[in-house]
This record gives C-alpha cells, sequence and structure tokens, in this order.
C-alpha cells in the first residue's frame, strides 16, 4: 500500500475550509467576497482529491486541474455579471438586488 | 519535521479563509484569500502534488485574484458600513456551518490503517486495494512528476482535456459579451 503520510489531516483541514466557505457565502452580502468564499470551497476540494490522489494514483490531480479550469471560467463569468449588475444598480450588495424575487 | 510545516501551512490557510470571510474592505478579504491560496499551494507540494502546487500559484493567485483584485478596484468599492447579513441569518449560517463541520470531520478518522482493516475483513477485496498509487510512484520515478501527471491526461482524459478548451472558449465569449457597454 503506497504511503499517505496526511490523509486525516488534510480531510480535516478541507473539512474546516470548506465550512468556512460555506459560512461565508451565508454571512456576506458583498457579491465579490462571496465569489471568494465560494473559491476557498473549490480549494478545499482539491485539498481532498489531492490527499486521495496519494493512494489512488494521478487521477485526482487530474480532477484539480479540471477544476481549477472551470474556477477560471466561473470566475471569470461570474464577475463579468456583477459588472453588468453595477452598471444598472450601482451596488454589489446582495440585499438589495432582488429583481427576481416573487 | 514534515509534520510541523504541514500544520503550520494548516493555520495559515484555516486562518486565511476565516479572515477573509470576516474582513469588512474586499481588498483585505483578496490579500488574506492570498495567503490561503500560497499555504494551500505548500501544503499540496507536501502531498507529493508538486506540479498542482506550482499551478494553483500560477492560476489561482496569478490570474483569478489578480481578476478579483481588478474587478474591486474598477467598481471602487469602499469599506461596506453593514456587510453582514442580519442576526436571523447569522444564526442559520453558524447553525448549518456547525453541522456540516461535524458531519466532515468525521473523515478525520479515515486514516489508511483503518481502510486497510476494514478491507481486510473481505480479503478477495484486498488483491484490488490501491492499485492506483503504487503505479503512480512507479510512473512518478520513471518519468517525473510532471510526466506522471501529463501521460494520463492525454491519454486517458484527452477528451474531457479537449472539453475544457471548448468550455474556456465558452467563457472567454461570455465574459467578453457580458462585460460589454450595453446589455
Amino acid at each position: 500500500m503506497p504511503e499517505a503520510p496526511f490523509l486525516g489531516p488534510s480531510l480535516a483541514l478541507s473539512a474546516i475550509l470548506f465550512t468556512i466557505g460555506v459560512a461565508g457565502v451565508l454571512l456576506r452580502r458583498n457579491a465579490i467576497v462571496l465569489f471568494m468564499c465560494i473559491e476557498i470551497m473549490l480549494n478545499a476540494v482539491n485539498l481532498a482529491f489531492i490527499a486521495f490522489g496519494q493512494l489512488h494514483g494521478v487521477s485526482g490531480q487530474i480532477m484539480v486541474f479540471f477544476v481549477m479550469t472551470v474556477a477560471a471560467a466561473e470566475a471569470a463569468v461570474g464577475l463579468a455579471i456583477i459588472l453588468a449588475i453595477f452598471r444598472h444598480r450601482q451596488t454589489v450588495d446582495l440585499q438589495t438586488i432582488n429583481l427576481l424575487r416573487g | 519535521m514534515a509534520e510541523i510545516i504541514f500544520y503550520l501551512f494548516a493555520v495559515a490557510s484555516v486562518i486565511g479563509a476565516a479572515m477573509c470571510v470576516l474582513q469588512r474592505s474586499p481588498v483585505a478579504s483578496a490579500m488574506w484569500l492570498m495567503s490561503t491560496m500560497f499555504s494551500l499551494a505548500a501544503i499540496f507540494i507536501l502531498l507529493n502534488a508538486q506540479l498542482i502546487g506550482i499551478l494553483q500559484i500560477l492560476v489561482y493567485v496569478g490570474a483569478v485574484l489578480v481578476l478579483f483584485l481588478f474587478v474591486v478596484m474598477l467598481l471602487n468599492l469602499g469599506t461596506a458600513s453593514k456587510d453582514m447579513r442580519g442576526p436571523s441569518a447569522i444564526a442559520a449560517a453558524v447553525t448549518i456551518s456547525g453541522l456540516l463541520v461535524i458531519e466532515l470531520i468525521a473523515l478525520w478518522r479515515y486514516t489508511p490503517a483503518r481502510l486497510a482493516a476494514e478491507i481486510a475483513q473481505a480479503p478477495e477485496a484486498a488483491a484490488a486495494m490501491f492499485p492506483g498509487g503504487a503505479i503512480a510512484e512507479q510512473e512518478t520515478a520513471a518519468r517525473g512528476v510532471v510526466g506522471a501527471v501529463a501521460g494520463p491526461m492525454f491519454q486517458q482524459y484527452l477528451i474531457p482535456f479537449e472539453i475544457t478548451s471548448i468550455l474556456l472558449l465558452a467563457a472567454l465569449v461570455g465574459a467578453v459579451v457580458l462585460a460589454k457597454r450595453r446589455i
């Protein structure tokens, strides 16, 4: 069996970071900071992939590569949407952006 | 020695993430997020994923965070006086994240030794236990860190890799269209 020295601690760190990201998404009102919290969550998932990749081969690292690509694309499109909203409303406060609320 | 370095960077990444959530100014949040990214890159290197560690610095710190800072400064956002949600939302957030961390922290107990003990109860599965890790170690020894990742990426995962390029093209076009003047 291959050596996996930090598997348990890595998964715990991944859990803590993911939870901090979730708390940030639930707590903050600034849309840009909300995107940063989503990046924290994606990074936590990457850490779990890398930790399991020690046991299961390089497929985990390749998944992390794809996650990074998706995260970069998501950040670019999301920030463009925030820019478009800011032009209309002059704010990025999510409490005041309620156009779609029924 | 490696354990000390691991826990040092683990604590640094948790502090960075927590401060990213708690800081009022978006620029300060981005800076704390940067420290989290750097600490995670160090942890990736400790976990024998050297290529991903360097890519983490290049892609996240070099591209994504610069994009965040660029947008923050373009929008000229100051420090908001009230950036947190109301007390009921805070209570809900603390409850939800508390439950989530209890659920996820159970993975702490998921160590290779326990897994081996579980598999030992079903001996027929033991032969198939983690062939990938041993193969990856041989590959890394034979072809180097980058070669071991690049081989499967351009053979086994070639079609997902090509689909990624279409995704990036779509994101590029979408970002340009969305950020244009009139929408």
